[in-house]
């Protein structure tokens, strides 16, 4: 974690409210990244959404870094828009690493609704599992699918050559 | 695609009575008014519905794997296929994400060729919207009203392009083609033509009592449900809240021009209705700044490196020549890092978050689609109505399902 990100307005309070829930940081062209602990994920979402501004969560998303480990990287895009109150238009990025057998994190489903389909996705496309998120199942593939697409090791084009029913 | 089983599962529990009173209906896929392939698993007692639940997927073409095995300049006739009906916003949003990535500067007449033609993708899109939708409420002479106007546009497009609905306009750098002789003739008469059509809209739809009654008070949200169910963009400000990036973040010279960010607070299907018509009118006035405006210049970055070079100096020229070659053959190296730029789409928030590892091809390409945002508020809204109000409340979010199936 760099000087400057430390003396962000975001990072401060975070640090002050949750000590070493921070385990890095960036900031790189213009876009501040924080690297979360994956186990506190949850206490860190509840306070930047009811205690700090970020009441909108723009998306949750994920990166494969097969073959390290940890593999995961669950990434979370959090926005603060100016509204009455609040002039800054603002963005902060989470990020944390999973990796093992069964990569697991809690879900955020309890702090911002719209968790929960961005949640389903990455479980379908990336095999991540959500502790404690109400329904998570395939949302984009075929419920029988085989395998997460996105992941690195799997191929562009799939197992077979074709996939039509024969 | 478990919706179903689960929807089975989570069915009311308890006495016998309790679970004969209640019917699970199947609306979709194939539902004329789910515009696109979307479920809807509808419980309904009586004409009531008590829980719905949407099953998505039917159009996933894994476009964001795809987009890992091309090269940077390749990925951008793909955007084109996310959205169909706002493909330039697409084009820009990505093409954003990735000068960003490169930290290119745009010359200013590719960034006000830019603006001036996402607003015409947002009237077009907003066209296709109010025709199909007025269409499912039952007002069906405005589906041919508004496909007037947007063959007027399908033929801007191809002006411009040689396409009418795949631009891939904007690439990495500027714009794909120089702007064609004469389209400032054709822009001027489609900005005089727009206004009249809107008074039009206005005529057959705002004071209609039928429609009136079929949208007003109908498919209501707080704002602050449609902020937690992850709504964006003109479902938002009907709500209340003034919140546009075109605004608040300005990209691609947007701060240069004058406009409002039309809101409502009524927050039901009309209120959504006439924000997106009032939104028309807005893009109408950024055209008009655009064209008078226009600066002059190039079209395209000089950036020998990431840029084609122009087909003349390519046969009088060896090091253009070589350029081209290193380009289209493997693209050229992005610098390692991330980026998440999001631009105003007609639906709403348009995000795309890039990732390079420093090779010719993207790491990682997610889309932050407005759709699917926009229709995880359908569960929200649709309960404890009425079944006749679902055909106006689904088609008030406005998604299209290759947004939200990617």
């Amino acid at each position: 974690m760099t000087e400057q990100v430390k003396e962000m307005r975001v990072t401060k309070a975070l640090e002050a409210a949750l000590p070493g829930a921070i385990t890095g940081g960036k900031y790189e062209l213009n876009e501040l990244t924080l690297g979360i602990d994956a186990a506190r994920i949850h206490a860190v979402c509840e306070f930047l959404r009811r205690k700090d501004r970020f009441i909108r969560l723009a998306a949750i998303t994920a990166v494969d870094w097969y073959p390290m480990e940890p593999r995961f990287e669950v990434v979370y895009h959090l926005h603060s828009m100016p509204r009455p109150g609040i002039t800054q238009d603002e963005r902060l990025r989470l990020k944390c690493k999973v990796g093992g057998d069964r990569p697991e994190v809690e879900s955020v489903w309890s702090v911002w609704p719209c968790a929960d389909w961005y949640e389903r996705e990455i479980f379908d496309l990336f095999g991540i599992g959500f502790r404690n998120h109400p329904n998570l199942s395939r949302i984009l593939m075929p419920e029988d699918w085989q395998g997460h697409p996105l992941r690195k090791d799997y191929p562009v084009h799939g197992y077979k050559y074709s996939y039509k029913s024969e | 695609m478990s919706d179903y089983t689960a929807a089975l599962a989570n069915m009311p529990a308890g006495d016998a009575s309790n679970r004969r009173r209640s019917m699970t209906l199947n609306m979709g896929p194939q539902h004329p008014s789910t515009h696109g392939v979307l479920r809807v698993l509808l419980e309904l007692d009586g004409e009531t519905i008590l829980k719905a639940v949407a099953d998505i997927g039917y159009l996933h073409t894994g476009i964001e794997k795809q987009c890992e095995a091309r090269t940077w300049s390749q990925v951008v006739p793909l955007t084109d296929r996310v959205d169909y009906l706002a493909n330039l916003s697409n084009n820009l949003a990505y093409c954003l994400a990735a000068e960003k990535l490169l930290q290119m500067e745009i010359p200013a007449r590719a960034q006000w060729m830019r603006v001036m033609l996402t607003e015409l993708t947002r009237i077009s899109s907003h066209i296709v919207w109010l025709g199909t939708h007025a269409l499912d409420i039952g007002a069906m002479s405005m589906f041919m009203y508004c496909f007037r106007e947007r063959e007027q546009i399908l033929k801007l497009f191809e002006l411009f392009s040689g396409q009418r609905m795949m631009t891939s306009y904007f690439r990495i750098g500027g714009l794909a083609l120089e702007p064609p002789r004469g389209w400032q003739k054709q822009i001027k008469k489609f900005l005089e033509d727009m206004p009249v059509a809107l008074d039009q809209y206005e005529n057959l739809l705002t004071g209609n009592p039928i429609w009136n009654i079929r949208t007003k008070g109908v498919g209501y949200m707080s704002l602050e449900d449609l902020m937690d169910w992850g709504a964006t963009g003109p479902m938002i400000r009907a709500a209340g809240l003034a919140w546009d990036i075109r605004k608040d973040a300005p990209y691609s010279s947007y701060e240069k021009f004058q406009f409002n960010v039309p809101t409502a607070t009524e927050s039901d299907v009309f209120a959504r209705y006439a924000v997106r018509i009032a939104e028309m009118r807005e893009s109408v006035k950024i055209m008009k700044q655009a064209l008078d405006g226009m600066p002059e210049g190039p079209w395209v970055a000089d950036v020998p490196r990431v840029t084609l070079p122009e087909r003349e100096k390519m046969k009088t020229q060896m090091e253009a020549l070589i350029y081209h070659f290193k380009i289209v053959t493997e693209g050229f190296e992005v610098p390692a890092g991330e980026v998440f730029v999001s631009v105003e789409a007609p639906r709403g928030e348009l995000g795309y978050y890039a990732v390079s590892d420093g090779t010719t091809k993207p790491y990682r390409i997610h889309m932050r689609t407005p759709s699917f945002g926009n229709l995880m508020t359908l569960q929200p809204m649709l309960e404890g109505r009425l079944i006749a109000d679902s055909i106006a409340a689904l088609g008030s979010m406005d998604f299209v399902l290759g947004d939200t199936d990617r």
